[in-house]
C-alpha cells in the first residue's frame, strides 16, 4: 500500500496529454487504489517517464519496446484497456 | 513568512507548443526565460495534435497564402480579425520552414519536399477546389513538434519548472503586470517569480464540457488567473466540435481521417456530406461538418440502435493507407469502439474539442483591454498565446490545421515584440506589497474549510451542466437555464472543502485550486452564448434559424462584434471585429455556403 503522498504523486504523473492515457489510467486506478507493492509502484513511474505516445504505444499494443521490468505493468494497463 | 522570489526576464507560464515556441524566441536571444508547467513539457496537450499545420506551401498543388487567407476568413464566420488571419497566413510558410530547419520530422514527398494533406475546409481558388496544406509528421504532428521544441529549448538553456502550477497575476498600482504567484506541487510551497513579462500559454478548458476530447490537465488555468485579475475573456461562447470523436469515450479520431478519403455515412449508408456540401463534401470545415452531423441524427437518420451516431467509412482506403497515413485510428477503432477500421465503420459523434475565444491580444501577442476608449489598450507586461488566447485568428470556428499554425506564429511573434522593444535592456519594475496576498487568501480559505463539498463533485457537476446547456445543440431557452445553473454552481464551488490539509503533493488543493479556474471559463461561456441572439459558425441556436433578412441566422448588422466578458461582476461588453486586413482587400461576409 502507497502511502498518500506517494499515491498522489503517481496519479497526478498519470495526467497525461492524451485523453486515451488518461481514460486508461483512470481505469486502473479505480480498480485499484492505492494497492501497489514496491515493484508496481517503480513499474508505474518508470512508464510514467514515457512520452505520451511512446505510452500509449505499449498500452495500445503497437510497440512490445517497454523499458527493462515493467513488462507485467504493460500487461497490466493492456489488460485496463481491453477490459473497461 | 517571506516568500522565495524568482527573478527571470520573461515567464512563460504553460510548456505546450505556443510557450515553448516563444520561451525558445526568448533564450536564443539570451534573455533569461523560465517556463511554469503543470506537467512534464513534452506531456502539455500539443502532444494529442495529430492532422498537421497549415501552411500554404504549395508542394501537391497550386496553393498561396491569399486562398489561406480567404478559407480562414470564410471558416471563422467573418469574426475572425482579418489583420490577424492575414498575418498569421503570411508567416504560415516561415514558421514550418523554421520547425524543418530545427530538426522536425515531416513527411516528405519523393522529391525531399514536405508532403501536404488534404484537410477539411481548405480549398484553392478561394473555394473553387480542395488543396492539400497540412504538413504532418504521419499522425504525430504535435508530438513531433513537442519533442523538437523541447530539445531547442534546453539546448538555449531556457529554465523548466516543473509540476508548478501558476495561480495569480500580480498587478502593481498602475496595471502592468510585474510577475506571478505559483505553487510547487511537491512542496506545496508559494513563490513568487518576478518578471519583467508574463506569457500566458496555459491552453483551453476544454474540460468544462463532460464529452470533450481534451486531457484532464486542459483546466483553462490562464483564463481563470486573466479572469481574475479584471482582464475580459473574449468570444468565448464559439467552441469547436470536432466531428470525429468515438462514440462514448471522446477520444478523438483525426480529421486526417477525412483527408485521406474516409467518407461520413448514416444509417441508409448515404454519403450525406453531399447533400450538404457538394464541392468540399465531407472536406466542409468542423462546425460545418458538426452540424450536418447533428441533423442527420435529428431528423432519424443517424446510426446503431439508437440512431444516436455517425458512421465513418474508411474501408475503402484499404489497410495498407490506414496503416501507414493513419496508424493511430486503427488503435483507438480498436480499444475504445471495438471496431477494426479496415473492415467496419467506426462510430463518431460531434464532440467538444477547441476553443476559439480565450484572452484579448493583438498580433504581437500583447493583451489587450478597452480602455478610455480604446477597444485595444495593451496591458504593459501581459502576453497570451496559443489556445488560451484570442487574437482573434479563428473567430467563429476554427480551420482545421490552424490551430498548431497559431502556436507556432504568435508563439515567435511574442518572443520576437519582446526581443524587438528590448526586453533585456528595461529594468525589472518593484513588486507591489501585496504580491502575493490574493494567492495566500485563497489557498487559506481552503486550508481553514471544515465541510463543504469535494471539487471533483462540484466540477463534474459543472460539466454536465455545461453539456447540457452549451454544447453542439443550442436553443435561447437552455442557455438562458444554463446561465441560472452555472452561477449557483459558481456558488457551490466557493465553499469547496478540503479533507487533506496536507502540503507535500496535495492534490486535492491543486484540482481545489483548478475548479476555481474551470468557473471562470464556463461562466464567460454560459453567459456570453445566452446574450449572442444569433447563430454563427460554432455557436448555432435553434432559434435563430435561416431567414431571407439573416441568412443561417448570422445577424451581421447587429452581431459583427466580438464578446468580452469581465469576472467582475459577470458583465459583458463589445468590441467591433476588425474586418481590414493589412495589405490586402477585405474579405466582406457573405452566406457561408460550401
Amino acid at each position: 500500500m502507497l502511502s498518500d503522498t506517494d499515491y498522489a504523486r503517481l496519479r497526478w504523473r498519470a495526467r497525461r496529454g492524451l485523453l486515451e492515457n488518461d481514460l486508461v489510467f483512470e481505469r486502473l486506478f479505480k480498480r485499484r487504489g492505492a494497492g501497489w507493492s514496491e515493484d508496481e509502484h517503480a513499474q508505474l513511474l518508470r512508464l510514467l517517464e514515457l512520452d505520451d505516445v511512446l505510452l500509449w504505444d505499449l498500452i495500445a499494443g503497437r510497440s512490445d519496446d517497454w523499458p527493462e521490468g515493467t513488462a507485467e505493468m504493460v500487461a497490466l494497463l493492456r489488460e485496463t484497456l481491453r477490459n473497461p | 513568512m517571506a516568500l522565495a522570489i524568482h527573478k527571470y526576464d520573461a515567464v512563460v507560464i504553460g510548456a505546450g507548443g505556443a510557450g515553448m515556441r516563444c520561451s525558445l524566441q526568448l533564450a536564443r536571444a539570451g534573455l533569461k526565460v523560465a517556463v511554469l508547467s503543470k506537467v512534464f513539457p513534452t506531456r502539455s496537450h500539443t502532444v494529442a495534435a495529430q492532422g498537421g499545420i497549415g501552411a500554404a506551401l504549395g508542394n501537391m498543388d497550386e496553393d498561396n497564402w491569399h486562398y489561406h487567407f480567404y478559407d480562414t476568413v470564410k471558416g471563422s464566420d467573418w469574426l475572425g480579425d482579418q489583420d490577424a488571419i492575414e498575418f498569421m497566413c503570411r508567416e504560415a510558410p516561415k514558421v514550418v520552414y523554421d520547425l524543418e530547419h530545427m530538426g522536425m520530422p515531416f513527411d516528405r514527398n519523393p522529391d525531399g519536399t514536405i508532403y501536404q494533406r488534404p484537410f477539411g475546409g481548405h480549398s484553392a481558388k478561394y473555394g473553387e477546389k480542395p488543396v492539400p496544406r497540412a504538413c504532418a509528421a504521419a499522425d504525430r504532428t504535435g508530438h513531433a513538434m513537442l519533442h523538437t521544441l523541447y530539445q531547442q529549448n534546453v539546448r538555449s538553456n531556457t529554465i523548466f519548472y516543473v509540476e508548478w502550477m501558476a495561480q495569480d497575476l500580480i498587478r502593481d498600482a498602475e496595471g502592468d503586470v510585474v510577475g506571478v504567484t505559483a505553487l510547487e506541487m511537491e512542496t506545496g510551497e508559494l513563490a513568487i517569480f518576478h518578471a519583467k513579462c508574463v506569457l500566458l500559454a496555459t491552453g483551453g478548458a476544454g474540460r468544462i464540457f463532460a464529452a470533450s476530447t481534451n486531457a484532464y490537465i486542459n483546466t483553462g488555468d490562464g483564463l481563470g488567473m486573466a479572469a481574475r485579475a479584471g482582464i475580459p475573456l473574449e468570444d468565448m461562447e464559439f467552441w469547436q466540435f470536432h466531428p470525429t470523436g468515438v462514440h462514448n469515450a471522446g477520444v478523438l479520431l483525426t480529421e486526417g481521417c477525412r483527408g485521406e478519403g474516409g467518407i461520413l455515412r448514416n444509417k441508409h449508408g448515404e454519403r450525406f456530406m453531399e447533400r450538404y456540401a457538394p464541392k468540399l463534401k465531407d472536406l466542409a470545415p468542423r462546425d460545418f461538418v458538426s452540424r450536418c452531423m447533428d441533423q442527420e441524427i435529428k431528423e432519424g437518420r443517424g446510426c446503431g440502435p439508437n440512431g444516436d451516431y455517425i458512421a465513418l467509412d474508411l474501408t475503402h482506403l484499404g489497410a495498407e493507407t490506414i496503416m501507414k497515413r493513419l496508424p493511430s485510428v486503427h488503435e483507438i477503432g480498436k480499444n475504445f469502439a471495438n471496431v477494426d477500421v479496415i473492415r467496419e465503420p467506426i462510430p463518431v459523434v460531434p464532440t467538444i474539442h477547441y476553443q476559439m475565444g480565450g484572452i484579448p491580444t493583438n498580433i504581437h501577442g500583447q493583451v489587450v483591454v478597452p480602455k478610455d476608449g480604446n477597444p485595444n489598450t495593451v496591458v504593459p507586461g501581459l502576453y497570451a498565446i496559443g489556445e488560451c488566447s484570442c487574437v482573434s485568428v479563428h473567430g467563429a470556428n476554427r480551420l482545421g490545421t490552424n490551430s498548431l499554425l497559431d502556436l507556432l506564429v504568435f508563439g515567435r511573434a511574442a518572443g520576437n515584440h519582446l526581443i524587438e522593444t528590448a526586453l533585456a535592456s528595461k529594468a525589472w519594475k518593484p513588486l507591489p506589497a501585496d504580491a502575493a496576498d490574493r494567492t495566500r487568501e485563497r489557498i487559506a480559505r481552503l486550508d481553514a474549510s471544515t465541510s463543504g463539498e469535494y471539487a471533483q463533485d462540484v466540477a463534474n457537476d459543472l460539466r454536465q451542466t455545461m453539456q447540457k446547456h452549451a454544447g453542439v445543440f443550442r436553443t435561447q431557452a437552455s442557455m438562458d437555464e444554463g446561465v441560472k445553473r452555472v452561477m449557483e454552481i459558481d456558488e457551490r464551488a466557493r465553499h469547496i472543502a478540503l479533507k487533506d490539509k496536507s502540503k507535500v503533493f496535495n492534490t486535492a488543493r491543486i484540482e481545489a485550486l483548478e475548479v476555481a479556474n474551470l468557473m471562470e471559463a464556463a461562466k464567460a461561456t454560459m453567459v456570453s452564448a445566452a446574450a449572442r441572439k444569433e447563430s454563427r459558425g460554432a455557436h448555432t441556436v435553434n432559434d435563430y434559424g435561416d431567414t431571407p433578412e439573416f441568412p443561417l441566422g448570422r445577424n451581421d448588422r447587429d452581431w459583427l462584434r466580438h464578446t468580452l466578458w469581465y469576472s467582475e461582476g459577470n458583465r459583458l461588453d463589445y468590441k467591433p471585429v476588425n474586418l481590414k486586413p493589412l495589405t490586402v482587400e477585405s474579405i466582406p461576409p457573405v452566406k457561408r455556403t460550401f
